[in-house]
C-alpha cells in the first residue's frame, strides 16, 4: 500500500453554524496528483487550507507524511501553496521571492547556495534571468512560474495548487496544464490541486476526488469516476450525461451522450442494442470534432446526443426536424442513485 | 485650460511662498536696524552669529526626529489593529475616536498636560508609591509626551491606510513558506506599510521641526526649539536680520532631511506604491 503523505482523519470544519468540511476522510498518496472537485461552497478550498494550517478543523485529525499535525500553524507546515492570485510579494525582485521560503530557514542557508537553488527553481519553470525583475512587470502566466518556483523551491511534502489556473486565458490555461503535469513528473513532488473545472481535473491527475457540500462523493482515477460514477451527482458533473427514469425508485440510468448510436432509421442501426427508438432533431451544435444533437424521442423524452465527424461520413449530418433512430448497448446504461 | 486651473495654486504660491521666502533671504543678509527692524546691507554676520543659537538648533534636531520615532512606534499597532483586528462596520468609528482630540483647542490640551506633568500631577502621584523627586513638566520628556499626544491622530491615518491596502493573502503566502509571524511582520507587513509610515513621519516631523507652541507651554522656556528662538528674535529682541538668517538654516535643514529620508524609504519599500504617496 502507498504511504499518505497527507491524511484526514473524521476532520470536519464549521464556520458558525455552517459545515464547509464534514467528517472527510481524505488522503493524499506520495507522489501523485490528487485533485479535489467541486462546485464552489463544496469545502475543497477549506479542506486546502487545513492542510496548509491557515484553518484549523473543528474536530478530527490532520497528518502530514504520519505525523499528527492538527493545530500546528502553517510556518512549521512541510507543505507549499500556489495561491489562486499568486499572492507574489510586490516589494520582493523575482528572486527574493523564489528564495523566500529558504532565507526563513534556520540556520540560514549560505547565500551561494541559495542563488544557485533560485536559479535552479527559476529554469525549472522556464525563467532563467528573470531574477531581478520586478513581479509586476511579469505576465499572468510568468507570475504564475514564479509562484510555482517559490514553492517547489522548499522541496513540500506536498504542494497545494488552489485554483491556480482560474486567472489564466483559455488557451494559457491548456498549456499551464501540460507544464504542471510534466513538472509534477520531473520534480517526484506531491501535487493536490483544487478546482471546480472538471476538465482540468480530469486531464492532469492520477486521482480525482470528487466534493459535495463538505463532504466526499467519490475518489477515484478519472476513467473510474468518468466510467463508473457511484450517483447521479458525479456522473453529472464529471463529463455530461442523459438521465432516464429507471423501474426502481431513488434510482435513474445515466447514458452518456457519446455512447448513443444514431442512425437514419432503426435497420441502420448496429446490432445488439438493448435500447432503441425514434427520435426528432430538435437542434444541433457544431462543436469541430463532434456534433451535438439535442434530440426528442416519445418514450425517453428529450436528451442529447454527441456523434464523432468521422460518423458523418457515411451517414452525413442530420438537420433540424430528421426523424432519426437512437440507441444503445447494455453496458451504456449505468444504474444510479438519483443524488 | 490647465494653465486656468493651476493659476489659483500658482498664485497662492506666489505671493504666500516664493515671495516671503526671498523677502527672508534679503533680510537674512541684512543688519539690524537701530531701533530694531531690518536695515539694508549685505553680510553674513548673521550666518556666521548662529552658533549663538545652537541650543535651540539641537533642542529640535534631536526631539523633533525622537519625538517622530516614538509616535510612529505607538501609531503602528493602533493602525494596525484597526486594519486588521477590528471589524469593518467599527473602523470608522475608531478612527474618528482617534481624531477626537483635535475637536478641542490645542491651547486647552496643553493646559491639560501642564497639570498633569506639574508638581500635582503625575509626579505628586509616583510619590504616593514612594518614587519621588520626579520632575517632568519643563523637561524634554514633557516635550516628548507632548508629541505623541498630540501628533499620533495625524500619524494612524496614514498608516491605517496602507495597512489597510495591504492583501492579507500576502501574510499567509508568507507564513506557509515558512517566515514566523514576527519575521513576517519585519519582511511583509513593515516594508509594504512604509510608505504610510513615510508620509505620517513626514507631517509630523515638519509640524514638530517648526512647532513652538508646545516647547513653549510644556517645555516652559527650558526646552526651546528654534521656533521659540524666532518668536524671540521677531518679536522681543526685533533682531530680524538675524531671525531671518535661523529660519533660512531651519528650511535648508528641513529639505536636506526630508530629501535624504524620503531617498531611504524609497530604496526600501516598494518603489511602485510609494511613489503614489
Amino acid at each position: 500500500m502507498k504511504q499518505n503523505v497527507i491524511e484526514f482523519r473524521n476532520v470536519s470544519k464549521l464556520f458558525g453554524n455552517v459545515a464547509a468540511v464534514i467528517d472527510n476522510n481524505l488522503a493524499v498518496e506520495a507522489g501523485e496528483f490528487l485533485s479535489i472537485l467541486g462546485p464552489s461552497g463544496c469545502g475543497k478550498t477549506t479542506s486546502l487550507r487545513m492542510m496548509a494550517g491557515f484553518e484549523q478543523p473543528t474536530s478530527g485529525e490532520v497528518y502530514i507524511r504520519g505525523e499528527n499535525v492538527t493545530g500546528v500553524p502553517a510556518f512549521r507546515r512541510p507543505v507549499n501553496m500556489v495561491f489562486q492570485h499568486y499572492a507574489l510579494f510586490p516589494h520582493l525582485s523575482v528572486q527574493d521571492n523564489v528564495s523566500y521560503g529558504l532565507r526563513q530557514r534556520r540556520p540560514r542557508p549560505a547565500t551561494a547556495d541559495v542563488a544557485k537553488a533560485v536559479d535552479e527553481a527559476l529554469s525549472m519553470v522556464r525563467l532563467d534571468g528573470y531574477g531581478s525583475r520586478r513581479t509586476y512587470e511579469l505576465s499572468g502566466g510568468q507570475q504564475q512560474r514564479v509562484a510555482l518556483a517559490r514553492a517547489l523551491i522548499n522541496r513540500p511534502a506536498v504542494l497545494l495548487l488552489d485554483e491556480p489556473l482560474a486567472a489564466l486565458d483559455r488557451k494559457l490555461r491548456r498549456d499551464m496544464q501540460v507544464e504542471l503535469q510534466n513538472l509534477q513528473r520531473n520534480v517526484g513532488i506531491t501535487f493536490l490541486l483544487v478546482t471546480h473545472d472538471q476538465e482540468e481535473a480530469l486531464s492532469m491527475s492520477d486521482r480525482v476526488c470528487v466534493m459535495r457540500e463538505g463532504r466526499l462523493v467519490q475518489v477515484g482515477t478519472p476513467r473510474e469516476l468518468y466510467d463508473k460514477p457511484v450517483n447521479r451527482y458525479v456522473a453529472e458533473f464529471v463529463g455530461k450525461s442523459n438521465f432516464f427514469k429507471a423501474g426502481e425508485a431513488g434510482k435513474v440510468t445515466s447514458v452518456r451522450p457519446e455512447l448513443i448510436d444514431v442512425a437514419k432509421s432503426k435497420k441502420a442501426l448496429p446490432d445488439g442494442l438493448v435500447t432503441s427508438t425514434e427520435a426528432k432533431v430538435l437542434n444541433r451544435i457544431f462543436l469541430g470534432e463532434q456534433t451535438e444533437y439535442r434530440v426528442a424521442s416519445e418514450s425517453l423524452g428529450e436528451f442529447a446526443v454527441v456523434t464523432p465527424r468521422k460518423a458523418e461520413r457515411e451517414a452525413g449530418a442530420f438537420d433540424i426536424g430528421d426523424r432519426i433512430a437512437v440507441g444503445w448497448r447494455a453496458e451504456a446504461a449505468r444504474l444510479l442513485p438519483d443524488e | 485650460m490647465t494653465a486656468a486651473l493651476l493659476a489659483p495654486a500658482g498664485v497662492f504660491f506666489l505671493f504666500l511662498l516664493i515671495i516671503p521666502l526671498a523677502v527672508v533671504l534679503v533680510f537674512s543678509f541684512g543688519e539690524r536696524a537701530p531701533a530694531g527692524g531690518y536695515a539694508a546691507a549685505f553680510t553674513f554676520d548673521n550666518y556666521l552669529n548662529l552658533p549663538a543659537r545652537s541650543k535651540a538648533f539641537i533642542n529640535t534636531l534631536t526631539l523633533a526626529p525622537l519625538g517622530t520615532l516614538l509616535t510612529a512606534i505607538i501609531a503602528f499597532p493602533v493602525a494596525y489593529f484597526l486594519a486588521v483586528k477590528v471589524s469593518p462596520r467599527w473602523r470608522v468609528t475608531m478612527l474618528v475616536l482617534i481624531m477626537a482630540p483635535f475637536w478641542t483647542s490645542q491651547l486647552l490640551r496643553y493646559y491639560a498636560w501642564i497639570m498633569l506633568l506639574g508638581a500635582k500631577g503625575i509626579p505628586s502621584w509616583l510619590a504616593l508609591i514612594g518614587i519621588t523627586d520626579v520632575r517632568l513638566i519643563n523637561t524634554p520628556w514633557a516635550v516628548l509626551i507632548g508629541a505623541v499626544y498630540g501628533f499620533l491622530p495625524l500619524m494612524v491615518p496614514p498608516i491605517y491606510v496602507s495597512l489597510e491596502k495591504l492583501d492579507k493573502r500576502l501574510l499567509e503566502a508568507s507564513a506557509d513558506l515558512g517566515a514566523t509571524p514576527v519575521s513576517t511582520f519585519f519582511q511583509i507587513t513593515l516594508p509594504l506599510a512604509l510608505p504610510g509610515v513615510a508620509t505620517g513621519s513626514m507631517l509630523v516631523f515638519i509640524l514638530l521641526m517648526g512647532d513652538y507652541i508646545l516647547p513653549q507651554y510644556l517645555g516652559g522656556g527650558k526646552v526651546f526649539f528654534i521656533g521659540n528662538a524666532l518668536v524671540d528674535l521677531f518679536l522681543q529682541s526685533r533682531n530680524w536680520p538675524f531671525g531671518a538668517a535661523v529660519s533660512v538654516a531651519l528650511v535648508l535643514i528641513m529639505l536636506v532631511t526630508i530629501y535624504a529620508y524620503m531617498r531611504f524609504v524609497l530604496s526600501r519599500g516598494d518603489r511602485r506604491r510609494a511613489a503614489l504617496v
